[in-house]
């Protein structure tokens, strides 16, 4: 660690790995109640734990991106955070902010706690991933503002680098596009657009740059490759990413009662979607096979490498399967969009925000690596929860397929729930596989607290 | 008028004219027109009629006028790139300015076209060989566009005297740039406005 500010991060990745596991517990209460239906009624009905396990995904991202960059901002612009003690303050704002929140999930009825939050007189509730109540929108907003005052002035008063223009960039994108989840139009297609200019715009759109200047962070500290080389693929992965992903984002609009065009320019932009990511594959392993030095830090390699090819095959892959009009008229919120949803996630930014933890927590803890000991083990989680992410992808895409032809394909059709029925192996083999994901992250946890001989930070 | 040559010599074997980085986004955009060309060939092919029909009424006139002028343009283009390997910077500077004003004249024809299209009533949902005309040749125009601006950028560093004979590769990446705004046209003319 070269800066003493760059200390507040650690908290946030701290909090970040635990509400991560509160979002698998979630998954797997969930993921049980597609088999068992009243497991655990009336206690946790399934819509609030679906709405927990997302927001809390969304929320520890969230505390991984800013953890992320108050580790990073120092180093790239050579100078100590602007407040560190602005960081720390919002840090635990933002934790209670949304530990109150989620209790409100769980203890109240939704629309009870609409009311106690003065939903009626600002409507913001109900749209899916944005069920926030107004009072914790308005906190996230602050706590945005607040961070990117923070590191925009450290930026401002320090060295301008390529990594962090972009990475500023994606931030204050995060925080103008999660304005439109304040807007609530009664016209239920107006309503949809407003709802996907956050979500799509945040996750196939600024995010993305996050995820590349993350990435590229790591990859310099990592095989000491030139920053010059880095940052043109760092800009040649933006352009792609946003020439595609900004038109991509007609392919949502193809159901929703817009106009007929946009089921070509939907499918041919986001058709080339998946290329942006395919370069950061290729990115990362040409980086790491150009280095110039062995990093002792082998676990944040393997991370940034994983990186890559996840979120190539989740995002890319998976995406392009459905992304097409006349093969999402089938598909469409059917199964295959989970089995998207869970590999997408899981390898663009779950895998992102752990490759950054992964590098900047030893040298957090004074060292420049783990024990080679604590790095096994943590490659072990890695493996653990790929290799599950990966089969539960399979089997909710197995599940998908059947679903569309029984429901949809088939010459007499079958109702929603009968069909349900029918794909119930897949959701056991899904809830197994969640198991194992579980221990992964145990293991991965585990690793923090394996002692041994290490080196002396560089 | 000088005598300068035309040969355009060779660059490191190997390397394209131009900053590199221009080819990963030439690349990009040659392919984002690629799949629209297709898809318009995929459509086209389940509405030969339709497509047929609406085709006859583009005017083809404006279409083919507006190819020879960007192809003009990228010759004054190729000009002025062989005027700066000779280090004559206020040559250059005056070829792209000509560029530039034919990428002027090519905006004003396309904005009579649209304009009589729109007062027709035409929009991209009145059918699809419609909807493939307008996306492709507006997507088109706002690359024409910003080949324009590129290469004013280019001009006013040119007119201020900051290529010179050994460092001028901003000179070929605008033009490289704009070579491709030309061939799309070269490409988009044809397949839209006549081939039936």
């Amino acid at each position: 660690m070269q800066y003493k500010s760059q200390a507040v991060a650690k908290p946030y990745f701290i909090a970040a790995i635990g509400l991560f596991v509160g979002q698998i517990l979630f998954g797997l209460i969930m993921g049980l109640q597609y088999v068992v239906g009243d497991f655990l009624f009336p206690a946790i009905p399934f819509n609030v734990a679906r709405m927990v396990h997302t927001n809390l995904l969304i929320v520890w991202l969230l505390f991984g991106f800013m953890g992320a960059a108050y580790y990073m901002i120092p180093e790239e612009s050579e100078s100590e955070l602007f407040s560190p003690k602005l960081a720390l303050t919002m840090f635990w704002i933002f934790l209670v902010a949304g530990a109150l929140t989620i209790v409100g999930y769980l203890t109240v009825p939704y629309a009870a706690l609409a009311k106690m939050t003065f939903n009626d007189l600002w409507p913001t509730m109900g749209r899916e991933f944005l069920e926030q109540p107004l009072i914790t929108k308005l906190g996230i907003v602050v706590v945005a503002l607040a961070f990117l005052f923070n590191i925009s002035m450290t930026i401002l008063k320090g060295r301008k680098t390529s990594i962090s223009l972009v990475l500023l960039l994606g931030l204050w994108g995060l925080a103008v596009f999660f304005l439109f989840s304040f807007y609530n139009p009664s016209n239920l297609v107006l309503d949809k657009y407003f709802w996907w200019w956050t979500v799509h715009l945040w996750v196939e759109g600024v995010w993305e740059l996050i995820l590349g200047s993350l990435l590229a962070f790591v990859l310099i500290k990592v095989t000491g490759v030139d920053r010059e080389i880095i940052e043109k693929w760092l800009y040649m992965i933006i352009a792609m990413t946003l020439i595609t992903g900004i038109i991509g984002t007609g392919h949502h609009y193809y159901w929703i009662g817009t106009p007929e065009y946009w089921q070509w320019f939907g499918s041919v932009f986001s058709a080339l979607e998946p290329i942006p990511f395919f370069m950061m594959t290729v990115f990362a392993f040409n980086m790491v096979n150009r280095r110039r030095r062995e990093h002792p830090n082998k676990a944040a390699t393997l991370w940034a490498l994983g990186t890559g090819v996840m979120a190539f095959l989740g995002a890319g892959v998976w995406g392009f399967l459905h992304t097409l009009a006349p093969v999402n008229f089938f598909t469409h919120g059917t199964q295959i969009t989970a089995a998207h949803g869970h590999m997408a996630f899981y390898g663009a930014y779950v895998m992102v925000v752990l490759t950054i933890i992964s590098y900047a927590m030893p040298m957090l803890r004074g060292r420049a690596a783990n024990s080679a000991k604590a790095q096994v083990m943590e490659m072990w989680a890695f493996w653990i929860m790929t290799v599950s992410i990966v089969f539960i992808t399979l089997f909710l895409t197995a599940a998908g397929i059947l679903q569309v032809w029984l429901q949809r394909v088939s010459t007499t059709p079958m109702g929603f729930m009968a069909t349900q029925d029918q794909v119930a192996l897949f959701y056991w083999l899904r809830e197994i596989t969640g198991v194992m994901f579980l221990v992964g992250l145990v293991v991965y946890i585990a690793s923090f607290f394996v002692a041994g001989e290490t080196k002396e930070a560089a | 008028m000088n005598t300068q040559s035309l040969t355009i010599d060779a660059h490191e074997p190997g390397t394209p004219p131009g900053d590199l980085a221009i080819w990963f986004f030439i690349f990009a955009e040659l392919l984002a027109f690629g799949v629209f060309f297709g898809s318009y060939a995929f459509a086209r092919a389940h509405h030969v009629e339709l497509f047929n029909q609406s085709q006859q009424l583009l005017n083809r006139a404006s279409g083919a006028i507006n190819a020879l002028v960007l192809i003009t343009s990228s010759y004054f283009v190729v000009r002025a790139v062989a005027a700066i390997k000779q280090g004559l910077s206020r040559q250059c500077a005056n070829w792209l300015g000509a560029a530039i004003a034919l990428g002027g004249v090519f905006i004003v024809i396309k904005l009579f076209e649209f304009h009589a299209k729109f007062s027709a009533g035409i929009s991209l949902s009145t059918n699809t060989f419609y909807m493939f005309y307008l996306s492709l040749t507006i997507f088109h125009f706002m690359h024409v566009i910003l080949g324009m601006v590129i290469l004013a950028f280019v001009m006013a560093k040119a007119r201020s005297g900051g290529y010179s004979i050994e460092h001028h590769t901003g000179v070929e990446t605008g033009a490289s740039y704009w070579h491709m705004v030309d061939l799309v046209w070269v490409i988009l003319f044809p397949l839209v406005y006549v081939i039936r």
